[in-house]
């Protein structure tokens, strides 16, 4: 993060061409204030008349120390930093967090936890795509589309409102399970949801998938290739828009991924108009999986027993005083993990989302580090910009699909 | 060891004569900074490890040889298995060489421990900070740099903690 007014040509000179500095290409400003920047990121560019020459990101504006203030909280209270970090994909960041711990504690999840933490994180992979196609659309001028997204996506909130009392920061998810189980309404929200949702993507389709002006501004535009992409480290629907099939869902299933019946959408063009289309179709995909997950929910407890690392439920510190012991010692003190380190990766909506997690024998974690998809799909585009026009680097962004609060941490 | 990680793990040995730590089904391989590229080369060339998963280092302060671990996460798409190398490093003037020229994505990883660590990374081709400011003193990850917090002010110490107090004033 360069501060802006001492920028200088001097800090970019080995970044620009040879004619910034002679001033025949101009460099431009783009954010940290700017609306299709999503967020506050900064992009240099160095322009030949409308021409990108090159694309520099410029991150950090919303650096928040997530990394360095987890290693100061003990292992329960640091999860609550975790929502912060992807704001698009709380529930996404805690199921990271939690198989980390799980991984590093050895600490089994019971089946009706695993099924819905699928059901949830899925419900967030939904909720994610659609702020994703409302902001994509806003960017490429479909301004109604993002009324429709946002529309859909309240009653995605509305569930989570329901199980945690939280729309956005639900830290509903926590090592060892879940908070507490879902409430008797929840299967028939989330019903309810399934049963409208298609028909609502079906609705978006309409309005963008053969649109001409949108097809005309996508097409080609941003092409990215599958061993570009891997050099790059790009994942999620980016790397599968350039051909590549990997998907953590499938390819190391975790949560019991491996019972339901999903396809991974796959496309070889690679261009922005191939990551909108993956994207579409996996909300369609995420629906598959949520519907399978409820119906065959198992009854049972949603957290683990193990009393060393989870806390006793409420109504048994009334009445059991080793269960008072327990949840002073947790919530006070925290438990112990041992000395050494994991790393533990999901499939968010963005990509790879792996938590690299090391214990020192303490109660606290010593270093977490967040692997954060949007890091590694962002340091491609200033790549796939080149050449292309500023408007189209529009469209690029839009279908990177970054969040800031995933990038900067 | 996942019997498609044993090979890897043999010929990692045979090369650069490594020794190996397992935990929870992974396996973490410590190799030297002067081994580290080819390394990575022979993984990424050889063994298809396509993608640079995490890049990121563990400060061990007060410990001085070696302070630091950079640990690279690799993960093969091919074989669908995962290796961590970890690279001890010294303590003052920490320096590992680059490795942008096996993985485009290192790039910013590296950018991002030069900043929050210090650890130099030789070659690199654009060594600058990337999440703090430029011209920033420290780096906020190393264990000896404070996690900062701010005094409450009560009305009875307002003003006296408002001198002190780090913002810009005028």
């Amino acid at each position: 993060m360069a501060q802006l007014e001492e920028v200088s040509v001097d800090l970019y000179k080995h970044l620009v061409s040879e004619r910034a500095l002679t001033g025949e290409t101009m460099l431009l400003n783009m954010g940290p204030q700017h609306p299709s920047t999503h967020g506050v990121l900064r992009l240099l560019l160095e322009l030949d008349g409308e021409v990108i020459v090159n694309a520099i990101p410029d991150i950090g504006f919303l650096h928040t120390g997530i990394e360095k203030n987890m290693e100061a909280k003990t292992y329960l209270k640091a999860e609550v930093m975790s929502d912060r970090l992807d704001y698009m994909n709380t529930t996404g960041n805690n199921l990271a967090y939690c198989m980390a711990v799980e991984k590093l504690v050895d600490l089994d999840v019971p089946p009706r936890a695993q099924a819905l933490r699928v059901v949830l994180t899925e419900l967030q992979r939904i909720a994610s795509h659609l702020v994703w196609i409302g902001t994509f659309g806003l960017d490429l001028a479909a301004m109604s589309m993002f009324l429709y997204a946002f529309r859909e996506r309240e009653q995605v909130l509305d569930i989570f409102e329901l199980c945690s009392g939280q729309r956005m920061m639900t830290t509903f998810i926590r090592p060892g399970g879940l908070w507490r189980d879902v409430p008797v309404e929840f299967e028939t929200a989330v019903r309810d949801f399934i049963k409208i949702f298609p028909k609502r993507i079906d609705e978006y389709e309409t309005l963008l998938t053969k649109n001409p002006i949108l097809m005309d501004r996508l097409l080609g535009i941003g092409k990215l290739d599958a061993a570009t992409a891997l050099q790059h480290g790009v994942t999620g629907p980016m790397l599968r828009a350039s051909g590549v099939n990997w998907d953590l869902r499938k390819a190391r299933p975790y949560m019991g991924y491996e019972q339901y019946e999903f396809d991974v959408p796959v496309r070889t063009e690679g261009d922005t108009y191939a990551r909108y289309l993956i994207r579409v179709q996996e909300f369609r995909e995420s629906l598959k999986i949520v519907e399978q997950a409820l119906n065959k929910l198992p009854m049972g407890p949603v957290r683990s027993d193990n009393r060393k690392f989870v806390a006793p439920p409420r109504s048994e510190i009334g009445v059991s005083m080793e269960a008072l012991i327990h949840h002073f010692k947790l919530w006070t003190e925290g438990f112990p993990a041992p000395k050494s380190s994991v790393y533990s990766a999901i499939e968010s909506p963005r990509g790879e989302l792996g938590v690299f997690l090391e214990g020192d024998g303490g109660p606290k974690p010593y270093r977490v580090h967040w692997r954060t998809p949007s890091f590694d799909n962002l340091s491609v585009v200033s790549k796939l910009a080149k050449g292309h026009l500023v408007a189209d680097l529009v469209a690029i962004l839009a279908s990177t699909d970054i969040v800031l609060g995933d990038i900067d941490r | 060891m996942d019997n498609k990680l044993e090979p890897i793990v043999k010929a990692l040995q045979e090369k650069f004569n490594v020794t190996y730590e397992e935990f929870r089904g992974e396996v973490h391989v410590f190799v030297t900074t002067e081994q580290i590229i080819e390394a990575l080369m022979l993984l990424h060339d050889k063994f298809e490890f396509e993608l640079l998963s995490a890049l990121t280092a563990v400060d061990y302060f007060p410990q001085t040889l070696p302070r630091f671990h950079v640990i690279y996460q690799l993960s093969s798409l091919a074989k669908n298995v995962t290796v961590q190398l970890r690279v001890p490093v010294s303590g003052d003037q920490p320096k590992v060489p680059t490795a942008t020229r096996v993985y485009a994505n290192a790039n910013w990883r590296e950018r991002e421990l030069l900043d929050m660590f210090g650890i130099e990374f030789e070659g690199h081709p654009d060594p600058r900070r990337i999440l703090m400011p430029e011209g920033m003193d420290g780096h906020p990850l190393r264990k000896d740099f404070p996690l900062g917090y701010e005094e409450p002010q009560f009305t009875f110490n307002f003003e006296e903690i408002d001198l002190r107090k780090p913002y810009a004033k005028e």
